[in-house]
């Protein structure tokens, strides 16, 4: 089967589309992170967001808003590691270890006490990109123009504030607000992407697309827009190989990233940046 | 009559228990040069955290411009250059260039942007000032200590403030790039009128440029001229003339 007939398919432009938009806004979001060493936040509130899908359902919540459903909770555990990095002074990794296993250990209980869902609760464990409805992408389209605004409206205090917090805040900036704005959208692009990518890829979306940026990149900006083509390159490529290979697709997406990782880990040994 | 730059009354500030500044009193006129002073321990990045406000103290006043800090808003009158190479994160792969507008934020309304081309002449003047024009391409990790400090005093004067704050700025400096450091420290204050809050180790180099001398050591032991430094007994009682010469022989 030809690129051309592949991409007749419904579910394989639904994939490609919300795929991508999500994996660039993992991307974007994932260099600002990883350089605050927050990388595994998106693991932590993946966790979250099992734990709160479980809570709602347990709620009888309808299983089409229970999505959306969890968001509050997820919100409130994101500012919960911001928190507990202000105030009880741990580690970023450490708090974020805390919130998932809260979420975690919250999602298996209500299991436990409902006796077992009618809802899949294990897909969003790990997601299934190729099962994208249409309503899926148009929030995904959604949540990417209010990320790509909210980004580019706070670009220089976002960049300020992971360059150093402190000296940001001697230019008047409120850092405060700034990384709750950072974790608060971190938040709602892991719920978009939990249903559709599942933990594990969500977390992966997040941190390969952005070290392979900072391996290369020769300025902020640069990083951003590296990073983005990478995770579009990985998901585009991804679904591609799963399609013709008959191999589950964010699996490849994952081993893809990781691909462009070392080549670009291996590439700046070969050609140091200028 | 001219406002304080920087009125501090009996501030105290705690650290983990212990008092690091005690009645602290400091008057900081525009066109002032203060040198700052003092042994390991005496609270001189204490004193410098709560005028940044970074450090809420515990009791006293503090007014930068003649606003109580707590209300004070105009960031962009003050430009501050921490020590090198102990705040920023070297993985950011931000350019030269980008640190620099990034000085300029605190001039900018919502949404801030210092990527314009009306910003780039004061990039540039900055560029030229600090000598680095040639490297403004480069990523801000991958530099020298003194490259990275220069980058960082011109990410602090891009925006031309009136106070200029520096923390210790020559530890990361070899002797040369030291003295040259100092040289257009002394141009901005006498070309530009900056005022200038130095806390420095480097007591050898200090007698030579501050036009005031603070000595501190959890409360301010000595605050005055130079001459006054150099010819007191009392203070050479206090630190012993090897100490007094030391900051005195340049002078």
């Amino acid at each position: 089967m030809s690129l051309f007939q592949m991409f007749q398919y419904g579910f394989i432009q639904r994939a490609t589309v919300a795929g991508s938009l999500i994996a660039v806004l993992c991307a974007i979001l994932g260099v600002f992170l990883v350089l605050r060493r927050l990388s595994l936040i998106g693991d932590g509130l993946a966790h979250v967001t099992f734990g709160s899908v479980a809570l709602a359902l347990f709620a009888n919540v309808p299983p089409l808003v229970v999505t959306l459903a969890a968001l509050p909770l997820v919100m409130l555990a994101s500012l919960g590691i911001l928190k507990l990095m202000e105030r009880a002074k741990i580690f970023g990794d450490a708090a974020v270890g805390i919130v998932a296993s809260l979420g975690i250990a919250v999602g298996v209980l209500m299991t436990g006490l409902s006796g077992g869902f009618s809802v899949d609760l294990f897909s969003y464990l790990f997601g299934n990109i190729l099962s994208v409805s249409r309503e899926e992408v148009i929030i995904a389209a959604v949540l990417f123009l209010l990320i790509i605004t909210a980004i580019s409206l706070y670009y220089y205090e976002l960049l300020a504030v992971t360059f150093d917090e402190e000296l940001a805040q001697t230019s008047g900036i409120n850092t405060k607000r700034i990384n709750t704005l950072l974790v608060l959208l971190t938040s709602l692009i892991v719920v978009l992407a939990m249903k559709v990518a599942g933990i594990m890829l969500v977390s992966a979306l997040i941190v390969l697309p952005a070290v392979t940026a900072l391996q290369i990149a020769t300025g902020f900006r640069t990083a951003l827009i590296l990073a983005a083509a990478c995770a579009l390159l990985s998901v585009v490529g991804g679904i591609i190989a799963s399609f013709g290979l008959n191999i589950p697709a964010g699996a490849t997406i994952i081993i893809l990233n990781f691909g462009l990782f070392l080549l670009a880990f291996l590439g700046r040994r070969v050609v140091p940046r200028r | 009559m001219s406002v304080a730059v920087l009125a501090m009354e009996k501030l105290v500030c705690r650290y983990q228990g212990h008092e690091a500044l005690t009645d602290v009193t400091l008057n900081v006129m525009a066109g002032d040069y203060v040198g700052i002073v003092g042994p390991n321990g005496s609270g001189k990045s204490t004193l410098i955290r709560s005028i940044l406000g970074l450090q809420i103290p515990d009791s006293g006043q503090l007014l930068l411009f003649g606003v109580p800090l707590a209300s004070f808003r105009e960031w962009k009158r003050i430009g501050y250059l921490p020590q090198s190479m102990r705040h920023f994160n070297p993985a950011v792969p931000a350019t030269v260039e980008e640190v620099i507008r990034l000085g300029l934020l605190p001039h900018k309304k919502f949404p801030r942007r210092v990527g314009g081309r009306s910003d780039t002449p004061a990039v540039q003047r900055a560029l030229e000032a600090l000598g680095i024009a040639d490297i403004r391409r480069k990523l801000i990790g991958e530099l020298s200590g003194g490259q990275q400090q220069r980058t960082l005093l011109a990410r602090a004067i891009v925006g031309r403030p009136e106070l200029l704050i520096l923390d210790e700025p020559t530890t990361a400096l070899d002797p040369e790039t030291r003295e040259r450091f100092y040289t257009l420290l002394g141009e901005l204050h006498r070309e530009e009128g900056t005022t200038i809050i130095l806390v420095t180790h480097d007591t050898g180099s200090i007698g030579s440029m501050a036009s005031r001398l603070v000595y501190l050591d959890r409360r301010i032991i000595f605050d005055g001229t130079l001459d006054d430094f150099c010819h007191s007994r009392e203070m050479t009682a206090f630190f012993g003339e090897a100490s007094q010469h030391l900051i005195c022989h340049r002078h």
